[in-house]
Parts: structure tokens; C-alpha cells; sequence
């Protein structure tokens, strides 16, 4: 039977029928259907980790027990996991373990384009790269086979256009093994220097091997057509490569890493001209012209953005460049706080109180645009604290009494914590600001360990965060409500001023997961005197007029917010 | 083969059309590609979601790009301009008259053109609907995505009957009859 599957959930159904038995993941966009869809096949287990290191351990330790094993996470993710990843290829696994990592060319929802390839060929990991759904599952099934042969575990790498297209796929059963039998040994899985030494050489040997077997593996494949000109591509530029030329010969890479010398020289003597077109990195391009092929192809595509066919018609073909897609000359439309978002204001008090904000990865990134313009950094998961204490120790107490870190209660939990402890072991008076909207919010709402629900919405153990900031030996540890402009502006004020390190918890929960009952609110425009206060929280529902302001009453939740700013009693409830 | 873009902002429910559509297509015994748009730009921002069929030529990209689109479905006057470059030749825009204003205009630092349905006119056909006060008719605004599908519909080589039975694969049953009569309110129109 054939349904029509997002990539990402093609890449559930294939571990589904691979026999995977643990899952572990952390969201992060463009991968976190994977694990949302593997939560619906009861005969996995599931979770959300707090961050990507530990859904590699998770699943490391559940292959070496016996069972095949998955951790899905985004490209960034892999930099997280990278300790545990780049020594899980040492050790080996026993029953099979893949790392499905989704890379962002284009960045739509991601903070750099950084090639998973690379960290495939850094750390000595097989890496599939699938084209289609279909692709997606049957290359999930065969990296676990490819896992258990070559005892390694096994990145499959996906982009944005593949986890995020829909394309039909053929559905099979599910075949479960057996539990491997797990024996201790020392030699393999005990990551000491001695066992390493010799591990390091089983690397070296699989690495040949599987390099000189991938020359013959079916989903590296010769399609062989006009010789003139040869593709080798893999991947979502397969795609865009068969529509922009159809008549030029192709090898699809399926294997990524390690590459099939053999068959790429035998492809590359059996055409004239040899072009390498990939997204990204020149991955197989450097590695194909080190060994003496003459190609080309980077330099015509450049390593910026997603290839396109159009893009590729016009560098490979000559074909005329089509025209500009972006219309400059009308507004652009970019993402924003959702009108009620407890964000919004936090924000406003920051802005008001002029303070320097090390802010973070999520929904509340979004404060950076106008009219909030209120963040300064935003680097990686967890990086306003350590950024924030960095200023503070670089430029003293003062510094650090202009200095919030903001970031989300998941991405605390991902990154945070550490972070924190570092800033009270080493004595910092700076002021951290845990936007907690008990949501990973920006990934689609998935739970995490500060909101007392499992990947299945069931109730669980809740990280106290108050108790383990008095616990890291935190001085001063509050909660507001960032609704309550006032009293969050008072907390504020006296929190960044206090001698010694402080937690300041802004906590309502995210706009979108509580049923808003309040009534819209109107403007009153014999109150309303156009000064524009309530444009200053940036909310999509209050209109810019030329006397003032209006309310859009479809957009509007009710919150308050803009009451509160308005000094006239204009803006108030419709009822 | 046939391609759709359906242009609209975060939360106008692009994506139940888009999986519609595949649906239909799939039944039918055609080849199929749709890519959507997740994460960031959901957030109020500009989506745009692609979806493509075809029972002749083989399918690889899921990407609809310039001047290609058959039709582009824009839930909004300003998409509508902005997803200009996709239509091809001779090919249609199916408008749902809306107009849902971006920050900077909301903000008065950008003003919302006046021209946009104009504009859109002399680049290629239209159709312009308001799907959104058809779909409070049949019970709730949120059909306005089914609305346009009824007025895709007319442009597509599927009977009725398919797209409806398309609709009851993807639409929560309590939402159902809304959706039909949805459908057949823009079938009509």
C-alpha cells in the first residue's frame, strides 16, 4: 500500500519496520517530526532528552544492550552530541544505532549551513543521503543493516526539502529482531587509551572496507544516458539535477561518506565533461579532485543557499537567468510574537530598562525584530548565559548590572543549567531571565522536563527550577508574571541592581497551548490621542491608523497587554 | 503534470490544503510531490507551500519555481503579488480578497499597497473570492482554505466526487459537513 509521507515521518516508518526499539530525541527544526511520528508506534519506545548529547548516549546504550536504537536531532544538534558521537565510532555498537541528523541550506528556520557530511568524515561515520520519502525509509532500514555489519553507527543525513516534502511511499511490515545478547567487554567499550589505541586501528580497517563494498552498494548507482556530460550528486540536488538535465548521465550517490572510488573513476572515464553538484559544502567535489579527476561544479553553484533547477539550468545549461523572486518594492512579511505572547512583555520591560540582552535559540529570538529590537546575541542553545557572564567578567560588576541572559525554560534545560552553575561557582552578580512558557514553543509545542509531560502529553516528574537554582547556590530566585508589566518592571530593576547572582523566572504559559477566553479589546478614539504607546510591544493585532490605532479583532486574544501601556484608558475590553 | 503554490501567512491553514490536494492526487493514481514550510516563518510570517502532479512526465523536485505554477492558491492580497514570479504563462491566481497586514505596516513604517489585487490582475488571470466571509456562511472562517480548493477545483481534471472524498480523508469528522459545504459553495462560485 502507498501513502504520501512527509520525509521525516517516512524516516519513523522505516525505523518502525527496522525493528527500532529506543528513540531518543531532541526537537529542532527540520527534524522534529521524526520522533513526534515515532511516538505514535507503540512498540517503540520514545522520549524527548533534553538535548542531543544525551539521545545519543540514550540510544549508544541501548544498541550496545542489544537493541537497534535512534537519536534524531537538527545539523547544530550534532555539535552537541559530537562528544559521544565521535567515540561511538570507536567503541562500536552491537545491535544497530543511526543518528538521523536534518541539515538547513537555505537556513529557513536555522542560525548557519553547516554540511553534516563533514562531521560524518570527522568522526569515521557511514552517512546516507536519502532524495525522497521513499528513499527515507528504505535508507533507514539499510543503515541499520550497514550499522550491524561494519559495527559502527550511522548518520542518515537529510535537508530541508527532503524532511519536509511529502512523496508517496510504499509501506511494509514491521520485522523486529531479537535483543542481541550483551557480553561485557572492556576492550571495546571502555573509552580508555589502551582500548582506544586499538579501536582506533578496527576504525581504520571498517573505514576501507565499507569504502571499497560502497563501490558496489545498490543506492550508489551509474544511470547511465548522454555521455557528454556526467552529474555526481546525491541527495535534493538529485532532484533539481534530473529535471535541469535530463539527458546528462548521472551517479547517484546514496552513501555519502565513505565515497566509492571505484565507481566514481569508473563513471568519470565514461563521460567528457564531469560536473559534482551538491548542496553545500564541496564534499565530493574536494575529495573527487584530490584523487587526479578533473570536475567542476562549486564554482558555478557557490556553497551559499539552496541549489535550485533553475539554478542549475542557468550554470550548466546557459540557460537564460530567470527572474528575481523576491518583489522588493512591497513590505516584507517576516515572523513574529504571536499577539498574547507571554514574551512580548519581557521584552518591553527589557527595552525600557535599556539593558544589554545575551538572549538565546527560540520563539523569543523573535524580540530581536522591531519595534522590540531587544536583543543583542543569540548564538547557540545556552549561550546567553555563558556570553552574559562573559561580558560581566570582561568588563566588571558594572557591566554586569546592564546585562540580562534571557532563554527558554526548554532551552534551559538543554544548555542552561550548566551555564548557571558556572555563573555561581565563580562568583558572577549577573541576572539570568528563564522565559518559561512551560512549551518547547518554536518547534510546534513539543513537552520537555520542565512541564511535567512526556513526549505522549502523560504526567511526569517536573524539574523544580526554583529549587535547583537555590540549590547551584543562586542568591536571589523570583518569579513574575510577564503580564504584569509593573511588578515585572520592579523585579527587574531590583534583581539587575542586587549584589550577588540572580534567577528571575518570567512564567505564563505559551499563547498557543492555553485557551484565551477574554474578549477582544477595542481602541476608544475619544480617549485615544495617537502618542503610540501601544506600538511599542510590536503586537499584530493593534493597527497603526492615522489617528491612532485600531484593534483587529480576529488577531486579538484579549491579554491586556496594551491596556496597561496606554496612559488614557483608551484601549480596554469590548465587552 | 500540474503546479499549485499556495501562498498565505502562518496559521491561514496552507498546510490542510496542500495535504489535500496530495490526497486527491494519490487516490487518483498520480505521482506526487508536496513541500511545505515548517518552524520559524510559521510564526505570522509569509508561507509558502508547493504542491506538484503529474501522471505523464516523471516527478524529482518537490519545488515549484518561477513561472511554473498552473495556479497559485494566494490566501492573502499582498501574498498574492509576491508570489507573482511563480505563474506561468497563461497560468491562473485563485485570490482569497483578504488582507492581513505584516508588522512593518502594522507599525507605520511601511504602507500596505493599495494596488495589490491591480497589480496582480495584469500579470496574469485571476480569480478573486471571499473565501473567508463564504466560509463564516457555511460555520466557521477557518473553511476558507476549502472554499479555494472548490474554486482550484474547476481549473483541475478531478470530478467533484474525488476532491470530496479527498476532503473526508483529511478533515476531523466533526469538521466535515463545514468542509463540504465549503467546497461546494467556491465549486459554484
Amino acid at each position: 500500500m502507498k501513502q504520501l509521507m512527509l520525509g521525516n515521518e517516512a524516516i519513523a516508518r522505516g525505523a518502525y519496520e527496522a525493528g527500532v526499539r529506543v528513540s531518543s530525541a531532541y526537537p529542532g527544526t527540520p527534524s522534529t517530526e521524526i520522533n513526534e511520528n515515532i511516538a505514535n508506534y507503540k512498540e517503540i519506545y520514545s522520549e524527548w532528552a533534553p538535548n542531543e548529547k544525551v539521545a545519543v548516549e540514550v540510544a549508544l546504550g541501548a544498541a550496545v544492550s542489544g537493541a537497534r536504537s535512534m537519536a534524531c536531532m537538527k545539523h547544530v544538534g550534532l555539535n552537541v552530541a559530537a562528544d559521544p558521537f565521535f567515540t561511538a565510532t570507536y567503541t562500536g555498537i552491537n545491535a544497530g544505532m543511526v543518528v538521523v541528523v536534518a541539515d538547513d541550506p537555505g537556513m529557513h528556520s536555522s542560525q548557519n549551513e553547516q554540511d553534516t557530511r563533514l562531521l560524518a568524515r570527522a568522526s569515521h561515520a557511514p552517512c546516507l543521503d536519502p532524495s525522497n520519502s521513499q528513499e527515507c525509509k528504505d535508507f533507514m532500514k539499510l543503515a541499520f543493516e550497514l550499522s550491524e555489519e561494519y559495527d559502527t553507527p550511522v548518520i542518515l543525513r537529510l535537508t530541508t526539502r527532503i524532511a519536509h516534502a511529502r512523496t508517496l511511499v510504499e509501506i511494509g511490515e514491521r520485522v523486529l529482531p531479537e535483543l542481541r545478547e550483551y557480553k561485557k567487554d572492556i576492550r571495546k567499550y571502555v573509552s580508555m587509551p589502551a582500548n582506544m589505541i586499538g579501536r582506533h586501528k578496527v576504525v581504520e580497517a571498517r573505514e576501507i572496507r565499507l569504502a571499497e563494498d560502497a563501490s558496489t552498494l545498490p543506492i550508489n548507482r551509474i544511470e547511465w544516458a548522454d555521455r557528454k556530460i556526467g552529474v555526481i550528486t546525491s541527495g535534493a540536488a538529485y532532484n533539481y539535477v534530473k529535471e535541469a538535465m535530463p539527458e546528462a548521465s548521472v551517479l547517484k550517490l546514496g552513501l555519502a561518506y565513505p565515497l566509492p572510488r571505484k565507481l566514481i573513476e569508473e563513471f568519470a572515464a565514461g563521460v567528457e565533461t564531469l560536473y559534482v553538484i551538491e548542496d553545500m559544502e564541496p564534499f565530493y567535489e574536494d575529495a573527487i579532485k584530490s584523487w587526479g579527476i578533473a570536475c567542476s561544479g562549486k564554482d558555478k553553484t557557490g556553497v551559499q543557499g539552496e541549489l535550485f533547477m533553475h539554478k542549475i539550468d542557468e550554470k550548466f545549461n546557459g540557460a537564460e537567468p530567470v527572474g528575481p523572486m523576491n518583489t522588493t518594492d512591497i513590505p516584507g512579511r517576516p515572523p513574529v510574537l504571536c499577539p498574547g505572547c507571554p514574551h512580548r512583555g519581557l521584552y518591553y520591560v527589557l527595552g525600557k530598562l535599556k539593558l544589554t540582552v545575551c538572549s538565546d535559540i527560540g520563539c523569543y529570538t523573535l524580540g530581536a525584530l522591531p519595534p522590540l529590537s531587544g536583543v543583542d546575541t543569540c548564538v547557540c542553545m545556552g549561550a546567553s548565559i555563558g556570553m552574559a557572564h562573559g561580558m560581566e567578567k570582561a568588563r566588571g560588576v558594572d557591566q554586569a548590572k546592564r546585562t540580562v541572559a534571557v532563554l527558554g525554560d526548554s532551552t534551559f534545560c538543554h544548555s542552561g543549567m550548566t551555564g548557571l552553575l558556572n555563573m555561581a561557582y565563580n562568583r558572577s552578580v549577573g541576572t539570568v531571565i528563564i522565559a518559561d512558557n512551560s512549551i518547547t514553543g518554536m518547534t510546534g509545542h513539543q513537552n520537555n522536563p520542565a512541564n511535567g509531560k512526556d513526549i505522549h502529553g502523560d504526567p511526569t516528574t517536573a524539574l523544580d527550577i526554583v529549587k535547583l537554582c537555590e540549590a547551584m547556590g543562586v542568591a536571589s530566585v523570583r518569579i513574575v508574571d510577564p503580564f504584569d508589566l509593573k511588578e515585572t518592571e520592579k523585579v527587574l530593576r531590583e534583581e539587575v541592581a542586587r549584589d550577588g547572582l540572580s534567577v528571575v523566572i518570567s512564567r505564563r504559559p505559551c499563547a498557543l497551548i492555553i485557551k484565551q477566553n477574554n474578549k477582544p479589546f477595542v481602541n476608544d478614539p475619544d480617549k485615544c490621542v495617537g502618542c503610540g504607546m501601544c506600538l511599542k510591544v510590536g503586537c499584530p493585532a493593534i493597527i497603526k491608523t492615522e489617528t491612532g490605532v485600531r484593534i483587529d479583532p480576529t488577531q486579538c486574544v484579549g491579554c491586556g497587554m496594551c491596556g496597561q501601556l496606554c496612559h488614557f484608558g483608551a484601549l480596554h475590553s469590548a465587552e | 503534470m500540474f503546479n499549485i503554490v499556495i501562498v498565505g501567512v502562518g496559521g491561514q491553514g496552507t498546510l490542510l490544503a496542500s495535504k489535500i490536494l496530495g490526497q486527491l492526487a494519490m487516490n487518483n493514481g498520480y505521482d506526487v510531490r508536496v513541500s511545505e514550510v515548517h518552524g520559524m516563518s510559521q510564526r505570522g510570517g509569509s508561507v509558502v507551500t508547493y504542491v506538484r502532479i503529474s501522471n505523464d512526465k516523471p516527478l524529482y523536485s518537490s519545488i515549484v519555481e518561477q513561472g511554473q505554477a498552473d495556479v497559485v492558491l494566494a490566501f492573502e492580497n499582498l501574498e498574492a503579488v509576491r508570489a507573482i514570479p511563480y505563474v506561468k504563462e497563461g497560468g491562473t491566481m485563485i485570490i482569497n480578497t483578504q488582507e492581513i497586514l505584516p508588522m512593518p505596516v502594522i507599525n507605520g513604517l511601511a504602507k500596505y499597497p493599495a494596488d495589490c489585487l491591480e497589480r496582480t490582475r495584469k500579470a496574469c488571470k485571476t480569480v478573486e473570492i471571499n473565501a473567508v466571509e463564504i466560509a463564516h456562511e457555511c460555520g466557521t472562517y477557518k473553511a476558507s482554505n476549502v472554499v479555494l480548493l472548490g474554486v482550484l477545483a474547476k481549473t483541475m481534471p478531478f470530478p467533484a466526487d474525488e476532491w470530496k472524498k479527498a476532503i473526508e480523508q483529511c478533515v476531523k469528522p466533526r469538521f466535515l459537513e463545514v468542509n463540504l459545504m465549503a467546497f461546494d459553495r467556491g465549486f459554484n462560485y
